[in-house]
């Protein structure tokens, strides 16, 4: 028998693996000194951790270690790399390009300078979810200092092109940032190679703890940005701040077991979501959102056509997982993300996020599949549009009385 | 978001849910909201010669909240007059099923639905009722 509620939002947060846990513990306890500090071995001690650390999160994306700069997390990580590369090199130009399904945090931000005085350029997707090359291209400008691009979409989990963006940025003079929050541990990534010059990580994605990533900042071409944290001064200016020693820790222990783990556990959770993705594949109208094949191997987003997100989600209980409905909020707006690939509101409104991780088990799918399958029925009964599609009425062409 | 033991109860067990034959004489229709919006409610009333309800059904697209919304009108409106039945409003059916702000168009676009209902019930039967409309189809989403 399978233990419920069974965790199926790995993209949502992931556990602290237990190995990444121990590792912290006497850093919270004996060895609590201020990597700060100079004088005494409690500092050092302290230094030392954090420095293998941001040697292990360098060794995962091929970077130099002084390239690694600690943050809270990839949001704030998000925040310093646009606006303190917009702010730098504002001298350059004030333009900016990201795309529309990115996450609220560099959607947000570059909100934020639009309201600075900058301008910002919203790429739209393709339906599978991935940026056309020429038009990224053509939206490059001479007063464009900076464009934003995630690896990998936490949604829906498509992969983007990213090698390519970086040589046309680089080729264009254009600064590159990539989100790598949840590609991090998922997507090979060699700094050596891309040609990306700012990258988000998060530890809490990836089996690490929550409070903890890193912005990787180039060395080479150099890299500038203005502190958005000021104070002691610490990691070079950029960001001030006592280190939490225990959190970054944590982060680099969790870096280190991905990149020894991470082409195993891949293909074994590829194996899993296969395995849910045939499983509910025969029910009808289910409709995979985004690419299938430029995907990372835990996500599966899919529409349960006729069947509401937030209901269905009520009614699988069991299972953790997340609706792109967001029927919670006043203006009733499905996922942006599912709009921007062109889903209809039905669809979208009807879809499913299911992110399987580390600790996900074939019974686990098992039992998922089979409450999918019968709660999918049992809501549709329930369903007009289910009524209405089987009678053969083609719901675009119904005059809806809205509220 | 945690719903009500109520909410709970009607969702897990809905009552009424079916169709009835929409062209029957004694059957009034009410199909309100929109899949733009996350939910639609079909709620079907079956009235007798005396002007009585004396049965109803439903089905909902929506989320929970608006399921057990159209399942407890289903129950209310059993028994009552037309005129009763329209007279149902929408916070009765939020403070019965302890609905949150954020739920409260459930509550609103069931009452609508029982309008709707009656509205097409009235129509057919040319008592006057002209056709209902909730409100004005959806623009730009």
């Amino acid at each position: 028998m399978v233990k419920t509620p069974i965790y199926l939002d790995y993209s949502a947060t992931t556990p602290v693996d237990p190995r990444v846990a121990e590792k912290m513990i006497p850093y919270l306890t004996e060895l609590f000194g201020n990597p700060a500090s100079r004088s005494h071995s409690f500092g050092w001690a302290a230094e030392k951790a954090v420095e293998e650390a941001r040697g292990e999160v360098a060794a995962l994306v091929n970077a130099d270690p002084k390239e690694i700069v600690w943050t809270s997390g990839a949001t704030e990580s998000n925040n310093l790399a646009i606006k303190g590369a917009a702010h730098f090199y504002q001298g350059k130009g004030k333009h900016l390009i990201t795309v529309k399904t990115e996450h609220k945090a560099v959607l947000d931000t570059c909100r934020e300078l639009e309201r600075q005085g900058f301008e910002v350029t919203y790429l739209g997707v393709k339906e599978n979810g991935l940026i056309d090359l020429d038009e990224f291209k053509a939206a490059i400008r001479p007063d464009t200092v900076l464009a934003s691009v995630m690896f990998v979409n936490n949604e829906i989990g498509v992969i983007q092109d990213i090698p390519a963006m970086g040589e046309i940025c680089r080729s264009k003079g254009v600064l590159f940032h990539v989100d790598a929050a949840q590609a991090a541990g998922k997507v090979d990534i060699d700094l050596g190679k891309l040609k990306v010059d700012l990258m988000s990580f998060s530890a809490h994605k990836i089996y690490g703890p929550k409070g903890i990533g890193a912005l990787y900042v180039r060395r080479k071409p150099r890299v500038r940005l203005e502190a958005q944290m000021h104070g002691g001064g610490h990691e070079r200016g950029m960001r001030s701040g006592t280190l939490p020693t225990h959190q970054i820790v944590g982060m680099g222990e969790a870096f280190r077991l991905a990149r020894e783990e991470m082409h195993t556990e891949t293909e074994r959770i590829r194996m899993l979501r296969d395995k849910l993705h045939k499983g509910v594949s025969d029910i009808e109208e289910v409709h995979v959102n985004g690419d299938m094949e430029a995907r990372i191997a835990g996500n599966l987003n899919v529409s349960f056509n006729f069947v509401e997100g937030e209901s269905l989600i009520m009614a699988i209980k069991d299972l953790a997982v997340s609706s792109g409905s967001a029927c919670t909020s006043a203006s009733l707006e499905p996922s942006y993300v599912l709009k921007a690939l062109g889903r209809n509101d039905e669809l979208a409104h009807s879809s499913i996020r299911f992110t399987l991780g580390r600790f996900s088990t074939e019974e686990e799918i098992d039992y998922a599949v089979k409450l999918l399958h019968e709660k999918i029925g049992k809501l549709r009964e329930m369903s007009p549009l289910w009524e209405m599609y089987k009678d053969g009425i083609d719901l675009d062409t119904v005059q809806w009385a809205a509220h | 978001m945690s719903y009500s033991e109520k909410v709970l109860d009607h969702y897990e067990n809905p009552r009424n849910v079916g169709s009835f034959e929409k062209d029957a004489s004694g059957v009034g229709t009410g199909m309100v909201g929109a899949p733009a919006c996350g939910d639609v409610m079909k709620l079907q009333i079956k009235v007798n010669e005396q002007g009585i309800i004396e049965d109803a059904k439903f089905k909902t697209y929506g989320c929970g909240s608006a399921i057990a919304s159209s399942s407890l009108v289903t129950e209310w409106v059993k028994g009552k007059s037309l005129d009763e039945a329209m007279h149902l409003k929408n916070t009765q059916i939020a403070e019965e099923l302890a609905l949150p702000p954020v739920k409260i168009h459930c509550s609103i676009l069931a009452e609508d639905a029982i309008k709707a209902a009656v509205a097409d019930y009235k129509q057919k039967h040319g008592l006057g009722g002209e056709e209902y409309t909730a409100c004005n189809p959806p623009k730009e989403h």
